[in-house]
């Protein structure tokens, strides 16, 4: 079985995010990059599906800058067999995003019999690739997947829905499993496999190379700002019970004038 | 020319046992020092993740890391947790001679089963009237047909009760001091008159298990002496060598680990209606701490590049032990500090690791040991 991931690499929960100079984009010089988590149960689910095909092969690609490559090393140190990057320092839409995929994987020579990606990149939230991808590629898709269990190349999903319900699908391969958490706990890379890691192959393509353009530029980002501060929250002393009726009545005045609440 | 920067694998090792440290260990570093069991679930974990035995050779199943690798790997695991560390680190410590000394049968023998499941082994050099005078020890090794037989007592054995291999330094005669010291394999711990001790309770490190370790009679075969009789001392200082860095590495992580702590807590306790982080007294406090942990980390990789280096490095390694763990201890204390009541309660991590933290001045060599060390390296000069 040929097994695919696509995996982003977003900045680190922790990082404080700024916008750059001139508000194009985030700062990114002082961004520390990981595997965004979502596509972490994607390449545990990967993994998972090889160990259960013998002979399948796991290729992990990612769309995005070559300076910091530390979420495919990643992969491959979990055991992922071998890389794609397709280098892109520019800030690309989920269009652009989702044709260099699908450029990257046609590029490869394998066809792709199931590819894992994560539900949603916790960066920009934007949740399309998946579907663009799957639309681009005409193969089925199943998002927020929590539940997966793979015979004979067909595969059968559970997919959370409001209130906690769960859908199940039965999909074919090939076919797109876009995973959410509660679906695997993600392995370690182990030191081993962080050692052999370096002797995988890790192919590098620049985005004319798998077919993208700036003509297939669906959104341009114009402006990025901090939402604006939160004022502080307001303290009111009614210890005394001679204040606390005309304390009470300023609170629900405040309620109703100025927050606009009932 | 100098270069500081870690390689990019070294990096992702850090960060694996960094991450191996802050989810599976912290969280559970609190319960393991209350009740001062082995956490074997989380010990076997690192095992299997290539984060133990790092001394071992690739030729003999192990993993091939540089010394400077292992600083790293230390670092995290201490951060972690210093007890379970420990218990870690003492594999390290008690594999070491056979890896340096050892013949190729003794390390395929020896070695190699610690690559294949997770094993325990026990360093049984200090002895309880011999501690800083370790080769003053008294535990003796006679030649008996093809055994040696080995009698004497050990004390504070790092993993006693659950080694599958002990590493005894004995001697001819305690009259020829370091000249008649030898090292020897157990591997068997049915064998008759081995005995080990209670479990002792100790202020820190209480995950990791120390015994005293009793040998009447204890029958080894021949083949298992590492080099030869009289070799022991050279065997014992080259180890330390190696361990005295990991020790001053554990200082480091457990200091860094101390630090983070205190940096956030200062940022959201409030005081004079503002985080105590705005205040100078507590800024000047934590830029100490900090100056403190990087230098130790400096001195760390120095002492381990050297290794690397094919170099001595006896005196950096005290320099770097006895740096690190007096500095632990003074951010230990300081970390406390700032967390002020609430650092001296066991419901906020600081405390423990203070308590954790006064062992590294002591064991391995103790800071004043350390420091005897270094004397005698710079005077030895011309």
């Amino acid at each position: 079985m040929n097994i695919f991931v696509c995996i982003k690499q977003v900045p680190d929960t922790e990082t404080k995010i700024t916008p750059n100079g001139d508000g194009t984009y985030i700062e990114t010089s002082s961004i520390k990059w990981i595997m965004n988590p979502y596509d972490e149960f994607a390449v545990e689910q990967a993994l998972l599906t090889k160990q259960a095909n013998s002979g399948s092969t796991v290729t992990v690609v990612r769309v995005g800058g070559v300076k910091d490559t530390e979420a495919l090393r990643t992969a491959l140190a979990m055991g992922a067999d071998d890389a794609i990057l397709v280098e892109s320092d520019d800030n690309l839409d989920s269009f652009m995003t989702a044709k260099a995929l699908k450029g990257a994987i046609e590029k490869s020579g394998k066809s792709a019999d199931v590819i894992f990606t994560g539900k949603q990149a916790i960066d920009d939230d934007c949740l399309q690739v998946p579907q663009l991808l799957a639309g681009m590629l005409n193969i089925p898709s199943v998002s927020v997947v929590v539940g997966c269990e793979e015979a004979s190349g067909a595969f059968t999903l559970k997919r959370e829905v409001e209130g906690g319900a769960l859908e199940v699908y039965e999909v074919k391969s090939p076919a797109l499993i876009a995973c959410n958490k509660g679906l695997n706990t993600p392995r370690y890379a182990s030191l081993p496999g962080i050692m052999k890691a370096k002797r995988k192959p890790l192919a590098q393509h620049s985005l004319a190379d798998v077919g993208v353009s700036d003509a297939d530029r669906r959104v341009k980002y114009s402006n990025f700002q901090l939402p604006p501060e939160k004022p502080a929250g307001k303290k009111f002393e009614a210890m005394d019970e001679a204040v606390q009726a005309s304390v009470v009545a300023e609170v629900v005045g405040l309620l109703r004038n100025e927050a606009k609440v009932i | 020319m100098v270069n500081f920067d870690l390689s990019s694998e070294q990096k992702e090792i850090k960060e694996m046992a960094m991450k191996f440290a802050k989810n599976e260990m912290m969280p559970k570093a609190g319960e393991f020092d209350e009740s001062g069991k082995m956490p074997m679930d989380i010990l076997t974990k690192a095992w299997e993740l290539g984060l133990v035995n790092t001394c071992i050779p690739p030729e003999f199943g192990g993993t091939g890391f540089s010394t400077l690798d292992s600083m790293i790997i230390t670092e995290a695991l201490a951060y972690g947790c210093l007890g379970m560390n420990t218990t870690l680190m003492a594999n390290d410590l008690a594999l070491l001679p056979i890896a340096l000394g050892g013949n190729d049968e003794q390390k395929k023998r020896f070695l190699t089963p610690f690559t294949e499941s997770y094993k325990i082994a026990s360093f049984c050099l200090t002895e309880p009237g011999n501690g800083s005078d370790a080769a003053g020890l008294k535990t003796t090794i006679k030649e008996d047909g093809d055994h040696y037989v080995i009698n004497g007592q050990k004390m504070w054995i790092t993993n006693a009760g659950y080694a599958d291999l002990f590493v005894i330094y004995c001697t001819t005669d305690p009259a020829l001091k370091h000249k008649g010291i030898s090292c020897i394999v157990l591997d068997d711990k049915n064998v008759a008159g081995l005995e080990i001790g209670a479990k002792e309770k100790k202020m820190g490190h209480r995950s990791s298990d120390t015994r005293a370790v009793t040998f009447t009679n204890v029958r080894i075969p021949k083949e298992n002496l590492i080099g030869n009789l009289g070799d022991g001392w050279n065997l014992a200082k080259m180890t330390l060598d190696h361990s005295r860095p990991m020790v001053a590495a554990s200082a480091v992580g457990g200091a860094q680990c101390a630090l983070d702590h205190a940096v956030k807590y200062a940022k959201e306790r409030v005081q004079f209606n503002k985080p105590i982080a705005g205040h100078q007294a507590i800024q000047l406090m934590v830029a100490d701490m900090a100056m403190k942990v990087e230098a130790s980390r400096l001195l760390v990789y120095k002492a381990a590049w050297l290794l690397d280096q094919g170099k001595s490095n006896t005196e950096l390694a005290s320099y770097a032990k006895a740096f690190a763990a007096d500095k632990f201890m003074e951010v230990a204390t300081d970390a406390v500090q700032i967390f002020g009541g609430y650092g001296y309660s066991s419901e906020y991590p600081v405390e423990k690791i203070m308590r954790d933290a006064k062992l590294i001045q002591i064991y391995e060599g103790t800071s004043q040991i350390q420091r005897l060390v270094i004397a005698k390296e710079i005077f030895s000069r011309s």
